[in-house]
């Protein structure tokens, strides 16, 4: 049996860092130090401004609601990934679904028919592997990493897989290369886990917290 | 029997179904096999809980052989 470690998808983009547990702390770091960057401004302006004159506090007050906004955006834009996309028709709907749960265990396949999400552990933390993109719960405070990743709508077909269908193939590519699928797969964004639960649609929450306690008990295991 | 499946707007289709111990089905699953590679698919098999593997050759004692197509950051 002829095998390839890496992701093919990955060896493609061999301009692009390999994704491991250093990279993805640095990169949450850069999403903090870049979301602090994004509030500071506007709240200083905002208290600057009330301190200098009261009466701009319509003005302060439209400070501090950018300061809100913003990282509330880039949490919806996270919270995105795991949206489901358009059905197709209900048979190939179902058999796309008979294959995934043929992939998936019996905890996994119960959740996806709740939530539409699966989850699977994995070495840099725990998965919930959607239609579209995938949320990695990394580090001991689970730190929600939102990737975009998909079928690559360059194959003809790609536009029309059954939502089964386009679990198993992210799914897939994940359990063969962890590291290569979120080097493939676009960083959309790295946060609080809280950020992206409340941007998420309510049905698919109980998987984030499902795929969170894992994390907690090891959190509780090591206190 | 083994199988060779690929996924589509179907759900998923099966390209080719072998016996190990049956020359002539096992040559024309490697056939159709990497007629499929040629079109872009990548075969993976399962390798256990949470794990799968690419294959570049028919894996002709594997019970089931899936057939995806490359993932791109979106």
């Amino acid at each position: 049996m002829a095998t390839a470690e890496v992701l093919p998808e990955a060896q493609a983009l061999h301009w692009r860092p390999r994704v491991d547990a250093a990279r993805l702390r640095r990169q949450g770091r850069l999403w903090t130090v870049s979301a602090a960057f994004h509030v500071v401004p506007f709240v200083g302006t905002a208290v600057l401004l009330m301190w200098v004159q009261p009466l701009a506090l319509p003005v302060a007050l439209a400070c501090i609601a950018h300061a809100w906004v913003i990282p509330e955006l880039y949490a919806q834009r996270g919270a995105n990934v795991l949206r489901p996309r358009r059905r197709t028709g209900d048979g190939p709907e179902r058999r796309s679904l008979g294959l995934l749960g043929d992939l998936v265990d019996h905890e996994a396949r119960e959740l996806h028919a709740r939530t539409g999400l699966v989850l699977e552990p994995g070495r840099l933390g725990t998965w919930l592997v959607g239609e579209a993109g995938a949320v990695l719960l990394h580090g001991r405070r689970g730190r929600a990493y939102c990737y975009c990743v998909k079928v690559d709508a360059g194959h003809a077909g790609a536009a029309e897989l059954p939502s089964g269908d386009r679990i198993a193939h992210l799914l897939l590519a994940l359990r063969a290369d962890e590291q290569g699928f979120a080097t493939v797969a676009n960083l959309s964004f790295a946060g609080a886990r809280w950020r992206v639960r409340r941007r998420m649609r309510s049905d698919m929450r109980p998987a984030l917290d499902a795929a969170r306690r894992p994390l907690d008990a090891a959190s509780s295991a090591a206190a | 029997m083994s199988k060779l499946i690929r996924m589509d707007h179907t759900g998923h289709s099966t390209v080719a179904e072998w016996a190990p111990d049956d020359p002539a089905a096992v040559e024309a699953a490697v056939a159709a096999f990497r007629a499929e590679l040629d079109r872009g698919y990548l075969a993976m098999v399962s390798t256990g809980p949470g794990h799968a593997e690419q294959v570049r050759e028919l894996p002709v004692d594997a019970h089931l052989v899936i057939l995806r197509l490359p993932i791109a950051g979106g």
